[in-house]
């Protein structure tokens, strides 16, 4: 059994949700937009917190189980996602701890940085 | 014009060499000639950054000044461990250096942390290590006592 949250429908969060579902078929799935906490405008779509827990995460280590993550959204890392946090958990890890880590507080680095603003235009076209 | 003597120096270098007609300005190396010479040096100098140091943190902003939310935990957490004496490198002030590194490393994002030129991972995963205490056993491996261990220490 598994449930996919994501907030507020949208082409990104959608492609997002599909692509980390077909490649580690999730019993659990978190895709969240945290873009409103960073120093880009309202309604960005570039800064990502996933929570992926999947049964092909056992035996990998953090960095292995990262890369599957990164593999997986690899178009959307080049074009439209500038940040992506990422929390990859085993179904035993999830059971034992359900829970979301949260984002560090925005200091601020986005603001002026064109690479976001490329980002930003790349996820409106 | 500095910036073409410098790729020029280091195309020379590596051996490679595009010859193009002159253009109106004088330059004789296309863009992309000059990009890709440019690119495969900078590898090269990644390589020995990363080995330099025992710690290495490609970060935005600086230890002092970090200019990130990401990059801003994971030089809280290495100061946390005691560790303040290590590389670091700004990818806000070379924008070859930010996509340099996310290249080398076959990484997306930044922060990126190396331990005795290693690839460890992003703020997430030191956070992750932090907290089940893999940290404190990594920066033992190069050598670091960590200072939660020795407060630990102090406390028994």
């Amino acid at each position: 059994m598994w449930s996919c949250l994501g907030q507020f429908s949208s082409v990104t969060i959608e492609l997002i949700i599909s692509k980390l579902t077909d490649t580690l078929e999730p019993v659990h799935l978190e895709v969240h937009n945290e873009s409103h906490m960073h120093a880009v405008p309202p309604g960005s779509e570039s800064h990502f917190r996933v929570l992926v827990v999947s049964s092909q995460f056992e035996g990998l280590s953090l960095i292995k189980r990262h890369r599957l993550v990164n593999e997986a959204l690899k178009k959307e890392l080049s074009s439209c996602v500038h940040a992506l946090s990422i929390q990859a958990k085993t179904p035993e890890q999830w059971r034992s701890n359900p829970s979301l880590a949260k984002s560090p507080p925005c200091m601020g680095g986005s603001r002026g940085d064109h690479t976001v603003e490329e980002k930003l235009k790349a996820g409106r076209e | 014009m500095n910036s073409l003597i410098r790729s020029t120096a280091r195309c020379l270098r590596s051996g490679a060499a595009v010859y193009l007609p002159r253009q109106a300005d004088g330059c004789v190396w296309s863009a992309s000639a000059r990009f890709l010479c440019a690119s495969a040096d900078l590898q090269k100098d990644l390589g020995e950054m990363v080995k330099k140091d025992k710690v290495v943190v490609f970060m935005k902003g600086t230890p002092a000044q970090p200019m990130c939310g990401f990059s801003n935990a994971v030089v809280q957490i290495l100061r946390m461990h005691g560790v303040d004496d290590y590389a670091s490198y700004n990818v806000l002030e070379d924008s070859e250096l930010r996509e340099g590194v996310k290249t080398f490393s076959n990484w997306p994002t930044i922060p990126q942390v190396y331990f005795s030129g290693e690839f460890v991972g992003g703020c997430d995963i030191l956070l992750q290590m932090h907290q089940n205490g893999d940290l404190v056993e990594e920066l033992k491996k190069l050598g670091i006592s960590s200072a939660l261990l020795e407060a630990e220490k102090e406390s028994k």
